[in-house]
């Protein structure tokens, strides 16, 4: 009768040997993409390497400087815009809109998300490089990266700071209305405030998938490695220079490829600390109030 | 006499926090015994003690015997599975699994590994007549166990349990969730069960108590306060504390 | 500026922002229909593509590279998603162990799909010799999503009542046969939906691929061949031919599946919202 203890104790373990793979996967992918950019590292040196102006593999010059410009500037540009049009519309779907509304939008939101970048990147190609060429340059800018970049990104800023709204306690806004304030005064006094903490979480998660994004920045960015002088000029970015270079990259070449993935790990890696530590703010907040 | 099960000085502490002192109490073969008592008193984890489910709850402790048919079932190296198979629990909210009625009944069967669908059919039958909802449902063996009414649900689960094949059984509350109707159902369930198995009923509504236990057990605080057949408990209480909470005056 | 004032400005910035999503849901994926669509047809989806600047032919082994890297991947993925998930809703308690588990999935579930790429390329493309292959993408995208199937099948299981779990502890189930035969099959349908987000993925999966899978054209016809999935040969099409049309239809190819997906995973969760109200 102890065949089902044996049962048991075997599950347990199976399931452990599962749970473990997540962690063992994360080292390895930190062990390796460290072992491969290191030679990188020590042959050019990190500060040559992270503000170098000039990347020439033929010449064995590596820095990439300009991709971490083309990368923040894009990414920055991508914010601008995402961040008002996003919370405009998480007060919408959380304040103002009505139940049906919301059926319809909700959704809507998440099939944003499920479009793959490719896709994006095809319909930036065929319409915002065009458009942007009217007004100046060939057309493949930062100007157009970042517009289709902010179209991946609002999703995210969207539905998460709707859950931060909705989190605020009603209590609070029927205490704002009954002391005679508008809607709007409500929201812009009390519950954006209240509701900082998830929204710039938001926020940060969409720069991280802003800075992550590869395929949609390579067809419309344009790729040149380029100190870009203004949101007309072409660029390349982090994830853009990795994907490009490394199937044919040998040597310090390509170890140079991996030390920039290294760095974009870390740079992740930070902005999601940020964001968790900023979205267990707002929950502590809130259990205070 | 031999009893059926028995607590011998139990004491049960949820972490630093004594819920159960020195109890000990006889349950008899064939007979319902009903635990009665304010809320909070521990008369729901005495019963919880009795077939184990503690065990799932982090820092509890307990000291003291519990015995069926004269084995301590916290003895080190007991099988706290075939405990659970000797001794079988019906809780306050009807909790069927959301299967068939068919499976739900046939569920203890097929743990223990019995794939015969004869007999599998015959324990069916067998436990939902014992459960007095054959007649309710035989014709509609294939319906979600969760689609029928409160009262039927809770019938369900006692079949469930009763397809087992316990000696004793539990029953925590049971019709505290259901309609009166409900309740006079499942209270007449039982006398019939007692003719089989041991059955030991908590239970907050003391007409319940005086109506079909045959002994009961008022406890207090962890304590048990005074126990003997039921006629006596109630008509004839020797304890000011029990004479107090009969007669309405906590609880 | 009164109040009033300040609320109507308000409410026009509230509702230009809702309607600007919309309209760039709606602008994507309608300029890609109206553009794709008449490309379409039966013979577009069994040609296999020619290559050359004009872009010819089909995607046929783009739609096979698709299935098949599917198949590889939800194959490989499966028992170590869903058993990581269970061991953190059923077995998993307050210890170091559990925290450092947790700490890998949050962070590995913000990797960006090129690093995972990187990896992919260092360890199977290169170490271990897979090259360019099926194998390989699949290998990369368990990694990739990984984080993604623990979480929705850890979701899905604690969702299950606990008053399931007693009840067939209390029958006398062992712990394993209580999760093997109620609550996984409570669980199912969310643990369903997970693996469907996951298959939702693999498709629209592009960066990592770019870098395991190689650009080959041909018809996969083993785990080591290289391939490309409709993702890839859309940017294939984009970037290295003038076949523009090609490409929105094969777009336009994309955005229907995943619509369907999307409607798919709507109905499944509606319907299993149902069954818990006994339905």
């Amino acid at each position: 009768m102890t065949s089902h203890v044996i049962i048991d104790r075997t599950a347990k373990y199976v399931t452990i040997i599962c749970a473990s793979a997540s962690f063992v996967i994360l080292g390895a992918i930190f062990v390796f993409t460290l072992r491969e950019g290191l030679p990188a590292f020590q042959a050019i040196g990190v500060i040559d390497f992270l503000f170098g102006t000039e990347w020439r593999p033929g010449q064995e010059m590596f820095g990439i400087l300009p991709m971490i410009l083309g990368s923040l500037l894009v990414t920055l540009g991508a914010m601008i815009l995402a961040i008002p049009i996003g919370i405009a519309c998480a007060i919408l779907l959380a304040e103002v809109a009505s139940y049906r509304m919301r059926q319809i939008f909700r959704p809507a939101v998440e099939l944003l998300v499920g479009i793959p970048s490719v896709v994006y990147g095809l319909v930036g190609l065929m319409l915002i490089v065009p458009a942007v060429r009217q007004i100046g340059g060939t057309g493949f800018s930062i100007l157009a990266a970042s517009i289709v970049l902010m179209a991946m990104v609002l999703p995210t800023v969207i539905s998460i700071s709707e859950d931060s709204l909705r989190a605020v306690p009603r209590g609070y806004k029927e205490a704002a209305l009954a002391m005679g304030s508008t809607d709007w005064q409500w929201i812009w006094h009390v519950q954006l405030p209240a509701a900082r903490s998830g929204i710039v979480a938001g926020i940060v998660l969409g720069m991280g998938r802003a800075i992550g994004e590869t395929m949609a920045m390579i067809m419309v960015i344009g790729n040149s490695v380029v100190i870009p002088d203004s949101i007309l000029s072409s660029a390349r970015t982090l994830t853009g220079n990795i994907a490009v270079e490394i199937m044919y990259a040998a040597g310090i070449h390509r170890s140079a490829l991996f030390s920039t993935g290294v760095i974009l790990f870390l740079i992740i890696l930070a902005l999601n600390t940020v964001a968790t530590f900023a979205l267990k703010r707002g929950l502590k907040a809130h259990h205070v109030a | 006499m031999e009893y059926k099960m028995q607590t011998r000085n139990l004491d049960f502490y949820y972490g630093p926090k004594q819920v159960l002192k020195q109890v000990s109490i006889t349950m008899r073969d064939r007979q319902i015994t009903a635990l009665i008592g304010p809320s909070g008193c521990g008369k729901s984890t005495l019963l919880r003690v009795l077939n184990r489910m503690n065990d799932i709850i982090p820092l509890v402790r307990l000291e003291g015997e519990v015995l069926l048919d004269g084995n301590d079932i916290y003895a080190p190296g007991v099988d706290v599975v075939e405990v659970r198979k000797r001794v079988g629990m019906v809780f306050q909210h009807p909790n069927p699994f959301p299967k068939s009625i068919y499976e739900n009944v046939a569920f203890g069967a097929k743990m223990m590994g019995i794939k015969d669908k004869a007999y599998l059919n015959e324990t069916v039958e067998r436990s939902l007549r014992a459960a007095a909802l054959w007649d309710e449902v035989k014709d509609d063996l294939d319906k979600s166990g969760l689609a029928l009414s409160g009262g039927q649900q809770q019938r369900l689960c006692i079949a469930r349990a009763l397809a087992i094949e316990p000696e004793v059984i539990l029953m925590d509350e049971p019709c505290s969730a259901l309609d009166p109707v409900s309740t006079l159902k499942i209270e007449d369930l039982m006398q019939e069960l007692k003719t089989q198995y041991t059955i030991i009923i908590v239970t907050h509504n003391m007409q319940q108590a005086a109506r079909v236990s045959d002994r009961a057990g008022f406890l207090l605080m962890g304590e048990l306060i005074e126990y003997s057949e039921t006629d006596d408990i109630f008509s004839r209480p020797r304890d000011k504390r029990t004479e107090d909470y009969i007669t309405g005056r906590f609880g | 500026m009164s109040p009033k004032t300040v609320q109507k400005i308000a409410n026009v910035f509230v509702w230009g922002g809702g309607v600007i999503t919309i309209a760039i849901l709606l602008g994507i994926i309608l300029y890609v229909l109206i553009q794709g669509v008449p490309s379409l047809s039966l013979e577009f989806l069994i040609t296999p593509p020619k290559g050359g600047l004009g872009g010819e032919g089909g995607i046929s082994t783009a739609i096979v590279g698709t299935l098949y890297l599917l198949g590889v991947t939800l194959a490989i993925l499966l028992v170590p998603g869903i058993g990581a998930g269970i061991y953190l809703a059923e077995y998993a308690r307050d210890n170091r162990f559990t925290r450092i588990i947790r700490y890998a999935v949050e962070t590995l579930a913000g990797v960006p799909s090129i690093v995972f790429g990187l990896f992919g390329f260092a360890l199977f493309v290169t170490s271990l010799h897979f090259n360019f292959s099926i194998l390989s993408g699949a290998l990369t995208l368990v990694c990739l999503l990984l984080p993604t199937l623990i979480r929705t099948t850890e979701e899905a299981v604690r969702t299950v009542p606990r008053s399931y779990r007693e009840g067939a502890l209390a029958m006398g189930a062992s712990k394993w046969q209580t999760i093997r035969h109620v609550v996984l099959p409570a669980a199912m349908p969310g643990i369903i939906t997970g693996i469907i987000l996951c298959a939702g993925r693999i498709v629209e999966e592009t960066a990592c691929l770019y870098v395991t899978m190689g650009g080959s054209s041909a018809m996969p016809t083993s785990l080591f061949s290289g391939g490309r999935t409709l993702s890839l040969h859309l940017f294939y099409l984009a970037m290295e031919t003038r076949a523009f049309d090609k490409a929105m239809a094969t777009g336009a190819v994309l955005i229907i599946i995943i619509i369907s997906v999307n409607a798919l995973t709507n109905w499944l969760s509606q319907r299993y919202q149902r069954k818990i109200r006994g339905g």
